[in-house]
């Protein structure tokens, strides 16, 4: 970008690169919006679910003579339109575009990939309905009742097709980091959501094997579904935006293959007490404890890409949320790792303090780095610019901000939670009555967060509206000063402190 | 050229090795895990029928499972058993015959492995569930009105209905009637009862 604006006229390759881009950008066009358009749409009925949920845990009568809105069945209305709606189906556009532009392709199916992003929707209504009218599995993550495979599995299916299409068309014999995330990624979630379904709710398989195969999906829906998706992401934008090479490509290759390791032997952690065989939890937290080296070795190959260019988070708004959400993927690791250990999972299962770690594997982490990704691709497949800065600034920090206190308040909670809660002479009573404040602080978190999501609708609505206008420059937070000088001395001073 | 089949192939090998060690390796190790006899001649456990089968049906329905577990912890692991939430730990085979795992994750409420032993009350059941702060007050849990219809007329209270307390009443309402649904959830709790001995759980 920088390139291209310092010099009006770029050199013949130059020129036929920004042309072969703008074709892949124009092959992505119908499919990338289905799929992003829907995904807000399902984020902002999935916040509103949220808070309907959220309400109703420290105001109990609020609403609660509709049977279909009570609490038992919001939540898991809350959960499956975000993961099933929202991330999912954002994930789905990233993945496509980022595979189609790695590859150098086209993206392939040009009719069927936007029908498919159609179908998905009507899995998610459907599900999401048969939920609310008590047709639930209450199978946790995989609440929408069996016939949603239909939805899914033919949706899944062809985009699993137009992947390896991607691959044996591509026309860089390179195969980027990112390009092995996304190629785990559309193999594992389909294998993990038939798998999970068939052996969480077929006939004749053992309690306890249900309950195992039941964490071993929930747990590899955000380990090898929204995770690689993400990280995929952060690998891509990371370098594209600071215009560095990451940092190191051993490292690179470490993390994955390490991730594909151990990620998904982890899942068995959430049944630490439970009635399953002692070995099977002792294997979960092993593949925990192992999940430090994927992550570590992430976290340093991104944060030394990111050296000497943090200053690009004052102007990209795309590097802004993806830097938040990379980092958070180191908290919400890290978190997870020690959260595995008998003597702390011992106080925080059963708590508020889990909720809080899964928004910030799904939120602070997946979610920021989607809305980063959105920031980057929407423009390009839509050939228009973002209309307003200080939106997307509310949205940034209206959603930080709420994600903070929401994650502080149920952890704290949460903690307190499980330490009273293994106190036999604390009564039951007394524990509800310790979490409600901290329940209440929640919902106005979530306030926060679905402000912020309002913004971006506000947003995604104009630039969809504004399709095919180019403008002649990105949407940049800081506007270029009047006085250069002082930004000069701005950065020469932040060079020196840092 | 072809690293890129490699990853595709590496990928699909990890996912099927833990499915086979973390899900099949156990299935198979635990196959043969039948009922326990004890010295009375009482098989336990056994597969819910009728009015209980029908009951946990509502308890899927209407998401319990999203604040109450259904698992008791083992001896120095938390305070069940001190809570008196069982009297020993549940194991494998307590849920040999469930046909969806409701062990649960969460406990806004307290545990239910028990609740049948722990609560045997029908008619706490019912006012429990249709108003919880009638017998739990500061109870955060949902009130469930829709399992109910409440009548006014004391003198006509129909058999199976729950009276209300009296600081409860209002003109129209004097006593509650559990619908189908809610007869059936009420049978299902007052069938939750984890307490037989079993030789793996001592």
């Amino acid at each position: 970008m920088g390139a291209s604006t310092a010099n009006p006229l770029p050199a013949p390759r130059e020129q036929a690169d920004l042309a072969t881009r703008a074709q892949i950008d124009r092959s992505c066009r119908q499919t990338v919006s289905i799929y992003y358009a829907s995904a807000v749409f399902w984020l902002l009925v999935g916040s509103l679910l949220a808070l309907v949920a959220s309400l109703k845990m420290h105001l109990p009568g609020f609403l609660s003579g509709w049977e279909w809105l009570t609490f038992g069945r919001v939540r898991p209305a809350h959960l499956n339109t975000v993961i099933y709606g929202w991330a999912s189906m954002a994930g789905v556009g990233t993945l496509l575009w980022l595979q189609a532009r790695l590859s150098r392709v086209r993206l392939p199916l040009p009719l069927l990939l936007p029908v498919t992003g159609l179908i998905w929707n009507a899995g998610v209504v459907y599900g999401t309905a048969a939920i609310l009218m008590g047709y639930g599995t209450s199978t946790e993550w995989l609440e929408f009742p069996v016939p949603a495979l239909a939805f899914f599995g033919f949706c899944l299916a062809v985009i699993i097709y137009a992947s390896l299409l991607m691959m044996m068309r591509r026309k860089v014999h390179h195969t980027y980091v990112s390009q092995w995330y996304l190629y785990g990624a559309i193999l594992w979630f389909p294998f993990l959501y038939v798998a999970g379904l068939f052996l969480t709710q077929a006939p004749n398989v053992n309690g306890t094997v249900r309950a195992i195969s039941n964490w071993w999906f929930a747990h590899n829906v955000l380990g090898l579904w929204l995770t690689p998706i993400g990280l995929a992401s952060a690998y891509y934008f990371i370098p594209k935006v600071t215009g560095r090479p990451v940092h190191s490509y051993h490292l690179s290759l470490l993390g994955f293959w390490t991730l594909a390791l151990f990620y998904n032997w982890a899942g068995t952690h959430h049944l630490i007490g439970g009635p399953i065989p002692a070995w099977v939890v002792t294997v979960g937290i092993v593949g925990s404890m192992m999940m430090f080296v994927p992550v570590i070795t992430v976290a340093i190959n991104h944060h030394m890409t990111m050296v000497g260019q943090f200053h690009f988070l004052r102007t990209s708004p795309t590097l802004r949320f993806v830097v938040f959400g990379a980092m958070s993927y180191t908290a919400v690791s890290v978190q997870g790792s020690l959260t595995a250990l008998r003597s702390w999972n011992e106080i925080t299962h059963f708590t508020h303090y889990t909720i809080a770690h899964a928004h910030l594997g799904v939120y602070a982490f997946y979610s920021m780095l989607a809305f980063g990704a959105m920031y980057y691709i929407l423009p390009r497949v839509l050939r228009s610019e973002w209309s307003s800065a200080p939106l997307i600034k509310l949205h940034f920090w209206s959603c930080g901000a709420g994600i903070a206190l929401y994650f502080l308040a149920l952890t704290w909670a949460g903690i307190e939670q499980g330490r009273m809660m293994n106190n036999p002479d604390v009564p039951f009573l007394r524990i509800v009555a310790y979490t409600l404040p901290w329940l209440a602080s929640r919902s106005v978190a979530g306030v926060l967060m679905t402000l912020g999501h309002a913004a971006f609708a506000l947003l995604v609505w104009r630039i969809f509206r504004d399709a095919g206008k180019s403008l002649p420059g990105p949407t940049l937070l800081t506007p270029a000063r009047l006085w250069p000088d002082w930004r000069r001395l701005w950065s020469r001073a932040g060079r020196k402190t840092s | 050229m072809n690293k890129s089949l490699l990853v595709y192939l590496g990928v699909l090998f990890t996912v099927v090795a833990s499915l086979s060690g973390l899900v099949l390796v156990p299935d198979w190790q635990f196959r043969g895990i039948q009922p326990y006899e004890t010295e009375d001649g009482i098989r336990y456990p056994q597969p819910l029928a009728g009015s209980t089968a029908l009951g946990r049906e509502v308890y899927i329905d209407l998401g319990c499972v999203y604040c109450h577990t259904q698992q008791v912890r083992p001896e120095g692991f938390g305070a069940d058993l001190d809570r008196g939430w069982g009297n020993r730990r549940t194991v494998m085979r307590d849920y040999l015959f469930e046909p969806r795992n409701l062990t649960g994750t969460m406990r806004t409420g307290p545990d239910l492995a028990n609740i049948g032993a722990r609560q045997p009350s029908r008619d706490w059941h019912n006012l429990h569930l249709y108003n919880p702060r009638i017998t739990s007050p500061g109870s955060n849990m949902p009130p469930h009105p829709f399992l109910f219809t409440v009548g006014g007329d004391e003198s006509r209270r129909p058999l199976g209905a729950t009276p209300l307390p009296a600081e409860w009443r209002t003109p129209g309402a004097a006593y509650i009637l559990p619908t189908s649904r809610g007869r059936h959830l009420v049978d299902y709790l007052l069938s939750l009862n984890k307490s037989v001995a079993l030789p793996e759980a001592q």
